[in-house]
This record gives C-alpha cells, structure tokens and sequence, in this order.
C-alpha cells in the first residue's frame, strides 16, 4: 500500500541520511580533532569537499572501462537503497516491505563488490592489492553478519526490519537477552569492518601499504571522487544507524503519526551523531591492526555471533 | 499422445538423427545439422519439462524395447523440473555450439563428438524420466559414457585430458557399481524393480537396510554433483572438456545427482530418519566451503567455475538435507520450503554456469588461454563475451539483482526458520549450515571478483589477450538465451513458485506450497518476510538515476578529460605490474593455510662472485587439493602396491595357471561338500 | 583511562588562529570554496622543508582547521605543495604529477629552493639554471624561507583554502 504517510517516511529518511553522511563524517573528525587538542576543521568540512570535487574536472584514466566509471554510482546507489530499505524512521514504509536484513547486507555487499571490481579495473598494482584485500575481509564479514542476523531474526520469526524493531520496540526484553546483546557486539564489530573504520582500515592512511579502502579508489578524481566519498559516508551512516535502530530502537515510529514520525527524525540524528561520536573517541586510542590479523578479529566476531544464536536457543527454554 | 510423450519421442528420435547426421554428413554442414537437432532435443526435453511442470503426469511402459526388463518412463513434476533445466541448457548450449564448431576444423567438430553431442543431451533428458531401476541404470550409463567420450575429444591437444578422462570413468563407474549395488538390494527387498514397486515395498525394508540403500545411493548421487571428498574428477575432467560440453555437464549434469537423491531418499525411500539427511546437509555445507574456496584460489578460469560448480552443488545438498531434517523434525511445510530453495537453486546454477562456461568457452576460442594469469583487458576486445560473463557472475557472487541470490534467500530463510523445528541436531548443524552459505558466498564474491577484474577487466596481459577477437553471432546468440533466462530468473522468480510447489509434491515430501509467487515477489506463506526483486531491481535503477542526476546536476565541467593512469612519476605502469590471479587470492590464501596447505617456493640464484648478490629469484606456487592428496593418494598407491604384489602370480607359465585353476575348483567343491 | 586522562590534562595545544593572512587569492582557488586537498611532492628538497609541512599538520599548527588536508593521490589533490629545486631525475614526475591533478588546481612552491633562490641554485644536479618550479609548471603560490616556517606555510595554504 501506498500511504502518503509512508512515502513521506521514506524520503524524509533517505533525505536525511544523505544530508547527513558528510556531517556525521564532519563530527566524527571533529570529535577526533578534540581530543587530539586540535581545532578542527568543522563539521560542514566534509560537504565542502564533496562541493569541491564535484565542481572538479571528470577524468577517465586511460585503460579503464565501464565498471570504473559506474562503480560510484552504483556505491552511491546501493547506499541510498539501504537508507530507504532500513526503518530509520518509521516501520510504516513502502520500501519496509520489499527487502529484509538479508537484502540490505547482500546491497552493502553489492557496493564492496563493484568497487573491488572497479579498482581491478584500472589495472595498477595499488587498484589491484585494495580490491584483492577488501575482497578478503569482505569474504570473512559476511559469516558474523549472517549468524547476527540469524539471532536477532529469531524472537520474533522473521528477518523483516520492520518486524524486528516492531518486535524490539514491544518487548523491551528482547533488548537486554544475552543473545542480543552478544549479536549486537559481533554486528558492531563486522561494521568496523564494512565501513572501512580502524582497527581494520585507517579511512585516514597515506600509507601505500596499510590500504585497503583508500587503495582501490586512487585512481578517482573530481565529481567520481565526490560520489565514492559520498558512499562511503553513507555506508558509514547507514550501518552506524542501522545498529543504533537495533541496539535503542526507542522512538521509532511504529504508527502513522506525524508528531511521532518528527521526534523520529530527532532521535535517530542523536543516536547516529552519539554512535558516531563515540566510535571516533575509541579511535583515538585503537591502532590499525596487520591484515593477517584482521581474520582474528573477525572470527572473534564469528564466536560471538555463533553464541548469541546458541544463548538465544538454549534460553528459551527448548 | 500428450504433449510428454510426443515431446520424449521427438527428442528421441532428434537424438538418433543428430548421431547419424554427425557420423554420416560432410565437415562442412555436420555440425550445423548435428547442432540443430541438439537444440530440438533440448526443446523436446524443455517443453515435455515444463508440460509436467503445469501438474501434468505421464507413464508408459515398454516391454519389448529392452531383453528382460523393459523400459519404464514417467514424467511428474519432479522429473519435470530437472528435464526442463537440462532441455532449456541444451537449447542454448547447442545453438552455441554450432558457433564454436564452425568451419568444421579442431576435434570438437569431428565426426565422433558431433554424433555423441546429440545422444548426450538426449540422456540428460531422459534419465528424470525412468521408472525403474534398469531403465535409470542404463539412461544414467549411457549419460556417463557419452560424457566420458566427449571429454576426451580433445585428447590429441593435451595430455591431461586423458588423465582427467581416466580419473571420470573411473569415478563414475566406482558410482555406478554403489549405484547398482544400492538399488539391486532396494529392488530385491522391496519385490519388485519399477519405482512404482520401490515406492510400495520401501516399508518392507529394515531400517538398517533402508540405510544401506540411501547411503550406497547418495555416495553415487554425490559424487556425480561432484559433492566433497567425491569431487576429484569434477575440477579435472570439467575444465578439460569442450566448453560446450563443460556447460553441458557442470549445468545440467551434475542436477541429476541431486535428482537422484531427491527421488531415491525422499519419493521412493519414503524420507527416512534423520541421520541421512545430516549427512546430505554436512556434506553440502563442507563442499560449498571447499569447493568455492579452491575456487578463490584458482587460476585457471574454467577449473574456478568447476570448483564453483562444487559449491552450488554443495547449498542444493544443504537445502535437501534441511528439507530431510525438517521433515524428520515434523515440519513439513518448512521442509517443502527448503526443498523448493534447493530446486530453484539447481535452477538458477544450470542458468548461471551453462552462462559462466560458454563465456570461458568463448575466451578459450579466442585467446587459447584459459589462464587468468594470462588474461586481462577482454572488456575491450570481446565486450558482448564481458558482459554476459558478468551477468553469469552477478548471478554466482548470489548478490542482488542476481538470479543466484534468490534461491540463497530462499535457503537462508529456510534455514533461520528452521531453529524453530525442536531438536538439538537442528540447534546446533542450521547456525553453522547459516555460517558455511554465508562463507561461500563471500568467498564466492571473491572468486567471481577476480575471474572478472581479472580475467577480463584490467589491461591484456599476454599476446595471446592482446588478439582476442569477438565470439561469432552464434556463439552470443547461445549465450544471449541463457543470459535472457537468467536475468528472468532473477526479476520475475515469483512465477516457478507453483512449478516449485509441485515439483516438491511429487517429491512426496509434503504437499503444502511453500511459496506465493503473484505480485512480482516470492513470499513465504507462514511467515513475513519477503523478497521482491522487481522492485529491488527498479528501485536499483531508480537509485542510479537519481545518483547520476545529482552528480550531474552540481558539477561545474562536463567534458571528461582523458589522463594517463596515475604511476607515482615512475614511467607507465605495464600491464605486468598488474594485479594477477594468483596475487589477488593471495591474502585469502595465507588466511585458510592451514586447510589448503599450499606449496610454495622461492629459488634464489647468487651471482657467482657473491652470495650479497642475486642473479634471479624464481617463486613458484601451487595449491593443490588437499581433500585429494590426503585421500586419494594413499588410496591409489595402495592399489599399485597390491596390483604389483598380485602381479607375482601372473608368472607367465601355463602350467601355474593350470594349478590355480584345479585348486581353484578343488577349494569350490570343499566349500559346497562342508556347506551342504 | 592514561590516555583519556593525558587527553584531559593536556587539553586543546591548537594555536589561537592568527588573522588571515590577506593578499590576492589566486582564481583557480576560489572555485575550491574552502576545501582543499593537498599532495607534497619533493622535488629534490633537503627534506628541510617537509620536516616544517609536517610540523604546520601537527596539533600545534594544526592546518586542517583551514580546510586543508593531506591525501595519497594527486588524482584526488586540489593543490600540489612543492619542495626543492626541481632535479633533473624529477622533473618529468613532476609535471606528470600536476598533469595527473584535476583542474581547478593549484601549485604551491614551497621554500627558497622552489623558487629559485635556495642554497642549491646553480648546481649541476637541476633540470633549470634556478632549479625553480616555475621553471616547468606554473606555480599559484610562492611560500619564501629557507625552509619556510610552519607559520608561513599555513598563510599560503589559507590563501587557497581562503579561511
């Protein structure tokens, strides 16, 4: 169905990730900057960057194809699908009912994929070694997200988000039970790594030979550019709000209210900003971890979630 | 005559025609001919599929037609489904196929292989629909000796095709000794040989010996879909065959193992306890991980897909052995669901490999390589080839809008809603079953990443790249079907939803539907969640554009301008600084060193006046199958060990042979004079 | 708890921002709007000068508060801060490297060497008489000293950046 309600929903969420990626990236610098005793560039820092390049000159290296030029749109594409596809804002959405948490982690595994394919595509040994390595701790990702999303799916019988947060919402208990709690922790740790944030990646790094994200995009310039820092920052966003939307679901509106759907609005910008906040203030005191360490930590992250699926069967009381 | 059996006789009599006119007929039309009357056995075959896919059923019995046993057909829904798969793969793969043998030169357009051509897509099509033990038997035999012989036409070229040709006939017949012998002591217990008496006599059957059957069964079923430790032969003798006949045999041959365990355990043993199914489950899980990680590792592109195959294979197993489990666990309606991901699975795979392997075919017709290490940069020579083998990879990464992903939807929603069936076993085997579908397919992501940004994206990296040319109109236009299926595989599934239903009906599994097709979107019928792809894919583009549009409505310059690729200002990087296969799956590979245990090794010559200084440094790498080492190596050595010990009693003297033969007959008559 | 306690104790280090520094802000600059992404390159410095860039990126200096960023790529560079005279081994880099930048962009030469009056000027090694980037590319802003303050460098990069 087709609510006027609904499709307000949904634009107003996907408005408000997309408005709000470079600022939530703008605040996180900020938060950096603080603590480490700098002033900062401010938090509208990010847009103007984005502003920038794509007042910038296009440019096509020569030797690469089609999948070089359609990798930022397709980032940006899939970004703007989750952010439509995640009840945010509102359970009350026309797109809630199209797509499930399976669907959002295969279109954030889409973006990783066309990306890795487009920095093979350049041909250069720094396009390659990114794509090779995020295809690597892509590989490993997927398992965590996978068993976490089986834990949190099984109170209430479906992988709908809708009908997970309506669930959560309902049953406040469901919050605390140790099996959510473990999946949410594993989830945390694999969006680490999804997004591309320490102690898998340095988003920051100069450094040729700790790359990975910054490795497979060296070849972009002006307006492609802004369009893959852009999806970047909305995979960023919408991973960070697609935990906070599981771990507090609180405020999100369940019923075709206005008033209900605004104060919706309100809070997810609090819980993003502060998940955001937070995560840059841990950053401060995490160093990026050896490649052939990161496989640790996510099968840390695995164990976990495989506890969390088996902590929510056995305490239910089979 | 309904539309079956007319469509059984066409395809029948295609295939007898397709062999005489591929012996009889001159080079120059030979696979023309042979190759049309291919493609009317696989649409006799689709249209007798999808006829039986609409809820029709046929059954004839012909006693004459074979000494002592006769011949016994039926078609239901079931067989249906896997006939139509087969029947729709050898439309296009033979229309391909006139393309790739045309001008009537190289060994795949030789007379033997264009006759064999016809009989071997006429056997894929015809084992769904035997009866009874001896007709299966023989139409399964007969599959696996054409495709024996039609992977080894190219055995003039290349010498390890004869090995792999060895390794296929003596694995598949192996199967077929634990085939007959399965389903001898089935029909012996059960009174009678025709399904119809196996289905009525099952119960007959000690558990004990009803266990027997369906392991002797499954080991046969599993090692022809090339399910892990069975699955030597598979990454041997598929890549080794005419791509054709690859696409054949990894898209519609394999199915019929997973036809047979479906019919055998589910239709004719009645579903058994839960133990079997545990088995068909952890053996698909363990080949989906094996499988697809060899695959990540490969560089050969065609033995990447091979091993994919063992992958897919691997979730259809996972899903039948949920199906089996839920079953036992008193779920029917979830077991339908599982059984109707796995067959939809089988379904989108056939699309996607037939796709995968006449795209690889193509690179191989044009190039001579088969070598991702040595390929790059085919986007700009073959872009039709490109596209389309990145359309096959969408589908095998099983990522959205891809056909693949559909069918692990489904199978992934099975599963999570499966830890509602009470049970420890299903407490424990579906979380991991979640983690091994969800690991393949992020190693799968990897392996199709690099088969197509490396393979085909990038620039040339040998001569032999560097003079691709684009495959002939044929050629494409076979691809371009399988492409069509596919793309309508992955944006309208919703219509294989009641086909899907009886299919698992006649599975005698359970006869509640598991799925709702209408409004564009496949729905489970208990629960809801929901997938539609037509929407996703519209809201996909949707997305694009409005992307597009923003990055368009902001810039300030328009004109692209054309830069060298950017080389640190150390002069341009050549395409042998490009990441190759072997670079790219290198950090994977150092991940799972513990299971692939590949052999590396780095040679480092000094100069001679002083060891500080080095003259060359040579790095050799190899992963080999570790299952296959460990296995099968000890197990082949000792068979030479006791062949050559025995060889001592062949002394050559006609006299010793004369002895064995009177102690031989001395020592009968002593047993039966102790026995009577 | 002793790092988030160091964090307290030391505070903001972050230099009060002196004036803007003034002068005619080059054209190419005001299409950036504030942003700009900086790639060094060394074109034969002492390394003198790159010791005191990185000195105007530390807290102290902290030049990222102007807008001004340090990347891996010149592809993504909006101004090229060059050091040193250019040698003859970096002269075609060089240009490369600038050709590899996206327009609206902006060379910055950095230190007495860069432009032509350094230590070095003479000297058999340089791809010019001078040594002097402009020599090669045209060069947007001239940032003198030897080597050049941290301060000095911050001033030519808010006249890009124009914060």
């Amino acid at each position: 169905m087709l609510s006027g309600f609904g499709v307000v929903t949904l634009v107003a969420q996907v408005l408000l990730v997309v408005a709000g990626a470079p600022l939530l990236t703008g605040v996180m610098r900020q938060v950096r900057a603080y603590l480490e005793g700098r002033a900062g560039a401010g938090v509208l820092q990010p847009w103007r960057d984005v502003r920038k390049l794509l007042r910038k000159e296009p440019i096509t290296p020569t030797g690469t194809g089609p999948a070089f030029r359609a990798a930022p749109l397709v980032l940006v594409a899939t970004g703007l699908l989750v952010a439509a596809l995640v009840p945010l804002a509102g359970t009350v959405s026309p797109a809630a009912s199209h797509g499930d948490l399976i669907v959002v982690v295969a279109l954030l595994a889409l973006g990783t994929v066309t990306l890795a394919l487009a920095g093979l595509d350049t041909g250069t040994a720094f396009g390659g070694m990114g794509a090779s390595r995020e295809m690597t701790i892509a590989a490993l990702v997927e398992p965590t997200i996978l068993l976490s999303v089986l834990a949190l799916s099984m109170p209430s019988g479906s992988t709908s988000l809708a009908a997970i947060v309506t669930g959560r919402i309902d049953e406040p208990a469901r919050l605390a039970s140790p099996s959510s709690l473990l999946a949410l922790v594993a989830l945390a740790v694999v969006t680490l790594a999804e997004a591309g944030r320490l102690p898998v990646d340095n988003p920051s790094t100069h450094l040729e030979l700790t790359m990975v994200h910054e490795a497979m995009v060296l070849e972009y310039a002006g307006p492609d550019l802004a369009l893959i820092e852009l999806g970047a920052q909305l995979r960023l966003t919408v991973l960070l709000g697609l935990l906070a939307t599981l771990a507090v679901p609180w405020g999100i509106a369940t019923t075709t209210s206005w008033p209900a759907l605004l104060l919706a609005l309100v809070l997810l910008t609090i819980k993003v900003t502060a998940l955001g906040a937070g995560l840059a203030a841990a950053e401060v005191s995490w160093a990026k971890v050896r490649l052939f360490r990161v496989p640790e930590l996510l099968a840390g992250s695995f164990l976990l979630a495989l506890l969390a699926v088996t902590a929510s069967y056995f305490l239910s009381g089979a | 005559m309904n539309t079956i059996s007319t469509a059984l006789a066409v395809s029948g009599a295609g295939a007898l025609t397709g062999a005489a006119a591929g012996l009889g007929l001159p080079a120059r039309i030979r696979s023309w001919i042979a190759g049309a009357l291919t493609a009317v056995v696989g649409a006799a075959g689709l249209a007798a599929g999808a006829s039986a896919l609409t809820g029709r059923t046929w059954s004839a019995s012909f006693p004459s037609l074979l000494p002592l046993a006769g011949v016994r057909l039926r078609v239901d829904a079931l067989s249906g489904l896997f006939m139509a798969v087969a029947g729709a793969v050898v439309v296009a793969v033979a229309v391909y196929g006139i393309g790739y043998a045309r001008g009537g030169h190289g060994p795949v357009a030789s007379r033997p292989a264009q006759a064999v051509l016809p009989l071997f897509a006429a056997t894929l099509v015809l084992v769904p629909a035997a009866s009874s033990v001896s007709t299966f038997l023989l139409l399964w035999e007969l599959m696996a000796l054409t495709s024996l012989l039609l992977v080894l036409v190219e055995h003039a070229e290349r010498s390890t095709v004869r090995s792999a040709g060895i390794w296929y006939a003596v694995m598949t017949h192996l199967g077929l000794v634990l085939l007959l012998t399965g389903l001898a002591l089935f029909a012996a217990k059960a009174g009678g040989e025709s399904f119809d008496a196996l289905r009525a006599g099952a119960h007959l059957l000690s558990p004990t010996v009803r266990g027997l059957v369906f392991v002797l069964c499954f080991a046969a079923f599993a090692s022809k879909a090339g399910a892990v430790p069975l699955h030597a032969w598979l990454p041997r003798a598929h890549p080794e065959a005419p791509s054709q006949v690859s696409a054949l045999m990894s898209a519609a041959m394999v199915n019929l193992g997973v036809y047979g365990t479906v019919r055998v355990g589910f239709d004719l043993l009645g579903a058994g306890s839960r133990w079997w199914w545990l088995t068909v489950l952890v053996t698909g899980a363990a080949s989906a991980v094996y499988g697809i990680l060899q695959a990540t590792l490969a560089t050969d592109l065609k033995r990447l897909l091979a091993y994919s195959t063992c992958e897919n294979l691997g979730l259809v197993f996972v899903g039948v052995g949920a199906a089996g489990l839920f079953h036992a666990g008193g779920d029917p309606a979830l077991a339908g669901l599982a059984l109707a991901a796995a067959l939809l699975h089988v379904v989108n795979h056939a699309g996607f490999k037939a796709l995968g392997f006449t795209a690889a075919g193509s690179v191989l017709r044009a190039t001579g390589e088969r070598n991702l290490d040595r390929l790059g940069g085919l986007r700009a020579k073959m872009p039709a080839t490109a596209s389309l083998f990145a359309l096959a990879a969408l589908g095998a990464v099983a990522l959205p809008p891809g056909n693949g992903f559909v069918s692990e939807w489904l199978l992934l929603q099975s599963l999570i809603h499966g830890l509602a069936v009470p049970g420890l076993t299903t407490a424990i085997v579906l979380p991991l079953a979640v983690a091994a579908i969800a690991l393949s397919a992020g190693l799968a992501a990897a392996a199709f990443v690099k088969a197509l940004g490396v393979g085909f994206f990038a620039r040339p990296r040998s001569p032999q790249a560097t003079g691709a040319t684009e495959s002939p109109a044929l050629m494409l236009t076979g691809m371009g079907l399988l492409a069509a299926a596919c793309a309508a595989l992955a944006l309208v599934p919703g219509v294989l939803a009641d086909p899907l239903a009886r299919a698992v009906a006649a599975s005698r599994l359970t006869g509640i539907p598991p799925l709702t097709g209408g409004e564009l979107r496949l729905r489970l019928t208990d629960t809801s969640a929901a997938y539609a792809p037509l929407w996703l894919a519209a809201a996909l583009v949707v997305s694009l554009v409005l992307a597009g549009a923003g990055q368009r409505a902001w810039r300030r310059r328009s004109r692209r301008r054309a830069a060298k690729l950017w080389d640190c200002g150390g002069g341009q990087p050549t395409p042998r600084m490009a990441y190759t296969a072997t670079s790219f799956a290198e950090p994977l590979q150092r991940v799972f060193d513990d299971v692939l245990a590949p052999e590396q090794d780095v040679n480092v010559t000094h100069v001679r006046e002083s060891i500080y200084l080095v003259e060359r440094v040579r790095y050799t790498n190899r992963v080999p199958d570790r299952i296959e080492h460990r296995l099968y190596t000890p197990l082949l050595a000792l068979f030479a060990e006791v062949g050559s010990r025995a060889r001592r009693l062949a002394a050559g003297s006609v006299h010793v042979y004369l002895g064995y033969g009177f102690v031989g007959v001395v020592a009968l008559l002593g047993v039966l004079t102790v026995l009577k | 708890m002793g790092l988030l306690r160091k964090i307290r104790d030391t505070g903001r280090v972050a230099e009060p921002a002196p004036p803007p520094p003034g002068g005619e802000m080059p054209a190419a600059a005001r299409e950036l709007g504030g942003s700009a992404q900086v790639r060094c390159v060394d074109a034969g410095s002492c390394n003198g000068c790159e010791i005191e860039i990185g000195m105007a990126f530390n807290p102290v200096y902290d030049a990222e508060r102007y807008g001004a960023r340090l990347v891996a790529s010149p592809r993504h560079a909006d101004v090229l801060l060059v050091t040193g005279p250019v040698t003859r081994n970096m002269a075609a880099p060089l240009k490369a490297t600038v050709a590899a930048a996206a327009e609206p962009r902006l060379v910055v030469a950095v230190g007495d060497c860069a432009l032509g009056c350094g230590e070095f000027t003479g000297g058999y090694g340089l791809a010019s008489e001078t040594g002097a980037v402009e020599d090669l590319v045209r060069v947007d802003v001239r940032i003198p000293g030897c080597p050049p303050e941290p301060a000095a460098i911050i001033a030519g990069l808010r006249q890009v950046t124009g914060r």
